[in-house]
């Protein structure tokens, strides 16, 4: 179960072109799994902002010198992130979490290729964590537009046996995107399993190539996808997308409550955006 | 440690105020309710709020059919509130009769169940699939497009929303509470209120979004995929605030939900004053999802501080002529019938009143009263 925590910030720091925000939050860290969320509120409590922000959990920590903390990433790209990169030690803040569907894990151990995109590599790390406890092989693909929007390259390093990095203008690792190079990396490490976390055409590439892995037979992926949301707890219904059931009916699902983690074969790709003349209650 | 976890009990100690109020027939023990379109059917909600404790959920409207929706973007932030072109995406009555209504039930919830239609006979079908069910009240969303009057919103007609409202009556539970939620995008919305009620309408919910814009200055092109959206939050608060205003003047005996952008207890204060009857906290859940239940506190703490001992004495009291004896006010200092402030040591009667205690507020009263002294 979530909760909403007046929680304060420990620190903001710049990490590469992003910002790393830690806050203390007690009751978050100790429920949290790889790949959920939070919901920040931004601009204070009489701000004309009213929309909750929705970060990835990179890091928790259950207990410390100031009680359970969570540690997310972000990039500033509007007046909120802007708000929140103005934020400084102890200054309030509200935060509900964990919110959404975690990764699947495997019940046995799997290799695993972890996929990131930007900073869409923050819940990654986690995931590593629970992966390599349960005994699996983790090997690690990071791909950012240029370097200083790689993030976590230190952190992959350490956690996986193997990692490539791809950047648009060749400016840290092969030039290319992660798609380019996945295909060689299930072949080598035998791949089990894809998870990724990243801009929805990204995701996209990823599961082209995943579904296309040994010789078409395929290869199951999970997916954190990224959309654009309000609420973040499931009320709102904006930020839904199309998605395949167990029935094989098309519902348009809600990604921060039935997601954000989908396995990518689930997804309707070819109806991003949209909503298919065949989903559940598309008008006809 | 300075975390809480909220929701905060703020409610002062020993304060006895009667937050019941009467929507027709239906008597709500609290006078906040959920706004449609922004609680789900309320389960989501749960987790942060005692839902039992408010008047009640106004679950999202809810259609005959299984609806998908509107392609996305269906949102957009806006100053101060929110765009949205959901497309009332839902279950349809069924699956919401057996497992979001039910669930209502089961956890002591009060429903107030919001229906939408394309034409007036889906309105009476849905009022009827709703007879004998566990509900509070009925709200009718009639800002829908009639299919039958070339996509003409029933909300814009006085005709087509009477013929709406005299379905809903005709099709449910004797003696249901049947509120009408209108736009405010009419040239009179006095003329649409008086048609609902002529028609049936116990009451009448004001008010619903109004159509506004965005456009995406990267892509040149509006930025929600239904081009245009319904705007909310504390932006319409005044409009809001205004059609009650106005509608409380014209039927003073009608029973009004006030909803626009509350957030806060003076905010719903303020509804109150101009003639709601209870109130609906809406677009203000996504930023705070405790919201509800913090709102009902804060308004007891308003209506404890003004020296108000129940809600129904102070709804439409900002009507009353200005000749009259001035009602109590805070900046003026507690009258004598009024709990004096714990904190207003500079009082010399305070150290021997007996209600001292009964005055034993936190700190935030002290923001309270300096918040509503910026806002007058």
């Amino acid at each position: 179960m979530p909760v909403q925590v007046k929680g304060e910030v420990l620190n903001v720091k710049p990490v590469g072109g992003y910002y790393s925000m830690t806050v203390v939050a007690s009751g978050i860290a100790e429920r949290t799994k790889p790949g959920q969320f939070i919901a920040v509120a931004v601009g204070g409590d009489d701000g004309a902002m009213l929309l909750r922000r929705a970060f990835s959990i990179y890091s928790v920590r259950e207990t410390g010198v100031y009680g359970g903390t969570v540690e997310f990433i972000f990039a500033v790209t509007g007046k909120g992130t802007a708000w929140l990169s103005r934020q400084r030690p102890y200054d309030p803040i509200d935060v509900v979490g964990p919110l959404g569907r975690p990764f699947a894990l495997p019940r046995e151990p799997a290799n695993c290729v972890l996929v990131g995109g930007g900073y869409g590599s923050a819940p990654l790390f986690l995931l590593a964590d629970a992966l390599r406890t349960r005994g699996c092989r983790v090997d690690a693909v990071l791909g950012a537009s240029t370097g200083d929007r790689m993030f976590g390259a230190l952190d992959a390093k350490r956690m996986a046996a193997s990692v490539a990095f791809t950047t648009d203008d060749g400016s840290y690792g092969e030039r290319g995107r992660v798609s380019d190079v996945l295909p060689d990396v299930i072949d080598r490490v035998h791949a089990d399993v894809i998870y990724a976390c990243g801009p929805m055409p990204m995701l996209e590439a990823v599961q082209r190539v995943a579904g296309a892995a040994y010789g078409g037979a395929g290869i199951p992926t999970q997916l954190a996808v990224e959309e654009s949301m309000a609420c973040g707890i499931g009320v709102c219904m904006t930020c839904v997308l199309p998605v395949v059931g167990s029935d094989g009916n098309t519902r348009m699902v809600r990604s921060c409550v039935d997601g954000p983690v989908f396995a990518g074969d689930r997804i309707r790709w070819d109806a991003l955006g949209t909503v298919p003349a065949d989903a559940v209650g598309a008008s006809s | 440690m300075s975390v809480t976890l909220r929701p905060k009990s703020r409610t002062p100690r020993h304060v006895d105020v009667d937050m019941t109020t009467t929507l027709g027939s239906f008597v709500a023990p609290d006078p906040v309710f959920t706004a449609s379109g922004c609680a789900a059917a309320g389960r989501e909600l749960a987790t942060y709020n005692d839902l039992s404790l408010i008047g009640g959920i106004v679950t999202k409207s809810i259609k005959l059919h299984a609806t998908a929706g509107r392609a996305t973007p269906r949102m957009a932030e806006t100053p101060s509130g929110m765009l949205n072109s959901i497309g009332l995406q839902g279950p349809g009555v069924d699956v919401f009769i057996s497992r979001d209504l039910a669930w209502l039930e089961e956890h002591d919830v009060r429903a107030v169940v919001s229906i939408a239609g394309t034409s007036v006979e889906d309105y009476g079908k849905l009022a009827s699939k709703l007879r004998g069910k566990a509900l509070s009240m009925i709200e009718v969303n009639i800002s829908c497009p009639n299919v039958e009057d070339r996509g003409q919103v029933f909300a814009c007609d006085p005709v087509a929303a009477a013929d709406v409202i005299t379905a809903v009556r005709r099709s449910s539970t004797p003696g249901v509470p049947i509120f009408a939620k209108l736009s405010p995008d009419v040239t009179d919305i006095v003329a649409i209120a008086t048609a609902c009620v002529e028609a049936g309408a116990t009451g009448l919910s004001l008010i619903n979004t109004t159509l506004g814009m965005v456009i995406d200055t990267s892509t040149m092109r509006p930025l929600l995929a239904g081009m245009t959206g319904g705007l909310s939050g504390p932006a319409i608060r005044p409009m809001a605030l205004r059609c009650v205003w106005q509608v409380h003047a014209a039927l003073p005996d009608i029973p009004l939900m006030g909803v626009g952008g509350i957030r806060t207890g003076l905010d719903a204060f303020q509804f109150i004053l101009a003639g709601a009857s209870a109130i609906q906290v809406g677009t203000v859940i996504f930023n705070d999802p405790g919201a509800p239940q913090r709102v009902s506190q804060e308004l007891r703490e308003v209506l404890v501080s003004r020296g108000l001992s129940n809600v129904a004495e102070a709804v439409g009291l900002a009507h009353r002529p200005r000749q009259d004896p001035p009602a109590p006010t805070v900046s003026e200092g507690p009258p004598v019938t009024t709990p004096p402030l714990a904190d207003r040591d500079d009082r010399s009667d305070a150290s021997n009143s007996s209600d001292i205690e009964a005055a034993s507020f936190d700190d935030d009263l002290e923001v309270l009263m300096f918040n509503d002294a910026e806002d007058a």
